[in-house]
């Protein structure tokens, strides 16, 4: 129980540091303490690269002098840096402006009630064992094929949090979490073509990691299918997004219907509340609660107690994304997501990515995008994109140097299937996704 | 000597750590096999000020102090970092870190005097050169004149922010030196709205300066004058073509191009392992005769400007290519001593708890014959990109991307209609050998770069004249 008596000391540390507050003339204030620790090791070309050891720690403190608010963080913990913290904050707090949205959450909407999420597995593996479990990894990669040619290495993570908040209205809470992932990247060459890909599997419990032969098989599986990718000529076709990209559409949504975008008016998903965002079919829920997931969480960054609840059914958006702030702004309640969604879930179809395949039938698979091209203000929405040419429900060829566009308001409403290829390692949680058209821009 | 003496006393004296102290720890670290070894003590303060619907919205102070240990065998680097900078624990950080050489044993160390480097911006603490109360009249001045441009603003942001960043590296030689790195960096956005329809422009900028940057000369009222401007154009845009054409590239930010499809794959590291499409091709084409790209740490006062680097190697102006041929890389330490070459002063961390690998500083290409008019003159169908938001790369593949926030339709030699939404898409290793024009009308950015690698972010500058490129793939919506 190590973990509980450092929790339980972070947990007297905050309540210091809210009283500091109180007694420098704050009205109200909130405290976060996180302490952290890890260890990451990577190998390349069979031989270790780099051993990093992560001991690191942090202070965030909000005080508010009734609606004017003021924050400051620092990294040393010293008693006399504390104070000097808090009291930056305070100072800032005399020059900011009275903001009537601003100040604590509602007492009622705090969380009481904390599960145990069963989110800390820590991993007591030794840096020796970590070293020869990156290198079966990597192994399996470079010799998976012989036009598998170099390698950018295999790197283990091992990484536990303890995070303790509380403010004035008596909420103080802590947790300890654990993250540990495995991942491998390597490259592969015919000819003039030279292509990179990677794979990584990411859990809170060792346990649920892939193998790291699993691992390096991937990455040199999906390096090699690029070999040789070549570009498109412009068109217009139907887009299938592997489930991987297809959380990056998901957080674009996201991101529409969160509080910050939504006050500030500058989403296309303006007053959208209760109407058609997606078809019939589409069911978005966010899941705080389930055990040992990446995305869960009793309460938000502020203490909010997070909900089970549709975002969307039958394709209505049911409910926005938003914190305290931003929903006064907007005369509604927070809905527990200072920080974000958690454990945001589409529910999924029949089809498995094979099914997708043939539901594409003619079109493009992307399997990567880059850039930044989404407006949020007006859902104009083009990336760069690599993936493969599918024909009657086969893939044919790796393409890349080509762009994806369209309007994010009609791509959203154009899905025409969600797959259930589910990727599980993000706080989004999609199958590959069926995008009706789109404009395709190349050679 | 007067840096070293602000840094020791910012970093090393509130910590009680003496000079005895640092070579206690280096002797610590050094063992018989060692390569190299570093120890990066590091104290930033930031503050950040947010102007937001008419009112000071937001303010933080924030503090990040700690030291980095490291030590390099071969290709092979231990790590460890604290927040605390406590003998004790700078020591077991050191234990922990020579476990990577499993033999040797320690040597002595005594720190020396360095020898004294060019300065290329004065150690000045921005965070104290205006009373907080002047910060916040600036940003309401700036909010009240962009206000004043247009009936069609609906909303101004305004953000200041600074910093004022010391470091002190002590290598495995025994010197010790300092640096103190002021950045400012103010923000201007606007929201207009005409007929219900909304759009957006920004403009910002700074430097390693304090916050008379932006009062002098009226700096930061010019910021809401061309951000108003940028959201009035994006009134009028119609959709972005699509497909392959002629793009002429306006001068300063767009030189983010250069950054993305060259820079990333000139870095030292991806070099040394054989991962980027430029490796091994030093003294060959990969560019039009045109071209001449410079990394460059030496420009006074600008964003991505350093005197020293991040592992003590004073900053220097590197050409990476010279008239189309591929020069050199930028490098580091570990990765300059494994490819036989100097390092070039691009040796960069984000902070004391990140390893420092190649980074780029101010990537530039010098300028050319023509004149810019003559350019657009030149061609018949195209787009002009003028401004730029951010881009990405895959230095493997070569492929490149970036959105362009404010480009034109060229038709007929002249610049006609505001497009909307153009991402352009190419190729790194081929897209500077069909640069066929290059104007005479060099320009920087404004000092509001920030660059990405493995996680780690830094603050960078590019630029670049207008340039011409016959052929490039533009992704809009209107085919
Ligand atoms: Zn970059």
């Amino acid at each position: 129980m190590q973990n509980q008596e450092q929790i339980n000391q972070l947990k007297n540390t905050v309540q210091d540091i809210l009283d500091e507050a109180t007694k420098q003339g704050a009205s109200a204030a909130e405290a976060g303490l996180s302490q952290e620790n890890g260890l990451s090791v990577s190998v390349r070309l069979g031989d270790v690269e780099t051993i990093e050891h992560h001991c690191g720690q942090g202070l965030g403190v909000t005080v508010y002098f009734g609606q004017r608010k003021g924050s400051a963080s620092t990294t040393d913990l010293s008693p006399v840096s504390i104070k000097e913290t808090v009291s930056a904050a305070c100072s800032i707090a005399r020059y900011t402006s009275e903001d009537e949205c601003s100040g604590l959450p509602e007492q009622e909407l705090l969380a009481t009630e904390f599960p145990d999420l069963d989110l800390n597995h820590p991993w007591n593996v030794g840096v020796d064992e970590a070293i020869a479990l990156a290198i079966e990894c990597e192994d399996a990669a470079r010799f998976y094929h012989a036009e598998i040619s170099n390698s950018e290495g295999a790197s283990i993570n091992t990484h536990q949090g303890i995070r303790v908040m509380g403010n004035t209205l008596g909420f103080l809470q802590g947790y300890a979490a654990t993250r540990h992932s495995l991942s491998c990247s390597v490259l592969a060459q015919r000819g003039d073509s030279m292509q990179r890909d990677y794979w990584y599997t990411v859990a809170r419990n060792a346990v649920n990691l892939e193998s790291a032969v699993e691992v390096g098989k991937k990455a040199a599986e999906r390096t090699l299918r690029r070999l040789q990718a070549r570009s498109l000529s412009t068109r217009q076709c139907p887009v299938l997004y592997c489930a991987e990209a297809a959380s990056g559409l998901l957080s674009s949504f996201i991101g529409a219907i969160s509080g910050g975008n939504l006050y500030r008016k500058s989403t296309f998903l303006l007053d959208a509340l209760d109407t058609q965002v997606f078809p019939e079919f589409v069911h978005i829920h966010e899941q705080p609660y389930l055990k040992g997931a990446l995305g869960s969480s009793a309460y938000d960054g502020e203490g909010v107690a997070t909900q089970t609840r549709d975002i969307v059914s039958d394709g209505i958006l049911r409910g926005y994304v938003l914190s305290t702030y931003s929903a006064r702004k907007l005369g509604l309640r927070s809905t527990g997501n200072a920080g974000g969604v958690h454990n945001l879930t589409i529910d999924t179809g029949m089809l498995d990515f094979q099914g997708m395949l043939k539901e594409l039938n003619t079109g493009l698979l992307v399997t990567e995008l880059m850039g930044q091209g989404v407006n949020m203000v007006t859902g104009d929405y083009s990336r760069g994109a690599a993936g493969f040419w599918v024909e009657n429900g086969e893939i044919q060829y790796p393409v890349e140097e080509i762009t994806i566009a369209g309007n994010l308001k009609d791509m959203l409403k154009n899905v025409i299937a969600v797959g259930n290829d589910v990727d599980y390692r993000g706080n989004i949680r999609t199958g590959s996704i069926l995008v009706e058209r789109m404009s395709i821009a190349g050679e | 000597m007067e840096i070293l003496n602000l840094a020791r006393q910012s970093i090393l004296m509130p910590a009680g750590i003496q000079d005895g102290d640092i070579e206690k720890i280096m002797s610590r670290l050094l063992s018989s096999s060692v390569d190299a070894a570093d120890i990066y003590f590091q104290s930033s303060h930031f503050e950040s000020w947010v102007m937001e619907g008419g009112i000071i919205k937001e303010g933080s102070h924030n503090i990040e102090q700690g030291a980095g240990v490291r030590a390099v065998s071969g290709e092979k680097t231990g790590f460890a970092y604290s927040d605390r900078i406590e003998l004790p624990v700078l020591l077991e950080a050191a234990n922990n870190v020579k476990a990577i050489v499993r033999q040797g044993q320690e040597a002595q160390v005594g720190l020396t005097k360095a020898a004294n480097w060019p300065q290329y911006y004065a150690p000045l603490n921005p965070l104290k050169s205006l009373a907080d109360q002047q910060k916040i009249d600036l940003l309401r001045r700036v909010d009240s004149e962009t206000r004043k441009l247009d009936s069609r603003i609906e909303e101004v942001i305004v953000s200041l922010v600074g910093v004022h960043d010391s470091i002190l590296v002590a290598s495995q030689d025994g010197s010790l030196v300092a640096d103190v790195r002021p950045l400012v960096r103010m923000n201007v956005t606007v929201i207009v709205v005409q007929n219900g329809q909304r759009e957006q422009g920004s403009m910002g900028g700074g430097g390693r300066s304090d916050y008379s940057y932006f009062i002098d000369q009226n700096t930061a009222l010019e910021y809401g004058r061309e951000a108003v401007r940028q959201a009035l154009v994006n009134l009028e845009a119609v959709d972005a073509p699509a497909g392959n054409m002629t793009v002429v590239l306006g001068p300063g930010w767009p030189g983010i191009l250069l950054h993305e499809a060259i820079g990333h794959g000139l870095e030292g590291d991806f070099n040394r392992k054989g991962t980027s499409a430029f490796s091994g091709r030093v003294g060959e084409r990969v560019a039009s005769d045109l071209c001449t790209v410079v990394d460059d740490g030496t420009l006074p006062g600008r964003r991505g400007s350093l005197s020293i680097d991040d592992e003590g190697t004073p900053t220097e102006k590197t050409v990476l290519i010279k008239n189309g041929i591929l020069k050199g890389y930028m490098q580091d330490k570990l990765n300059a001593r494994l490819m036989g070459v100097k390092p070039t002063g691009n040796g960069r961390r984000e902070s004391y708890a990140h390893l420092p690998m190649p980074r780029m500083t101010n990537t530039y290409m010098l300028p050319g014959q023509h004149n810019p008019e003559e350019i657009i003159r030149s061609v018949k169908k195209g787009l002009y990109a003028k401004n730029f938001g951010g881009g990405q790369v895959d230095i493997t593949s070569g492929k490149f991307v970036f959105s362009a926030s404010e480009a034109y339709l060229i038709e007929n030699g002249k610049i006609t209609r505001a497009v909307k939404g153009a991402t352009l898409i190419g190729n790194g290793p081929d897209v500077l050998t069909r640069v066929s024009m290059v104007g005479t009308d060099l320009e920087l950015d404004s000092g509001v770069g920030t660059c990405g690698k493995d996680g780690q972010s830094v603050p960078v500058g590019v630029g670049q004249p207008t340039l011409k490129i016959d052929g490039l793939t533009v992704g809009g919506t209107s085919v």
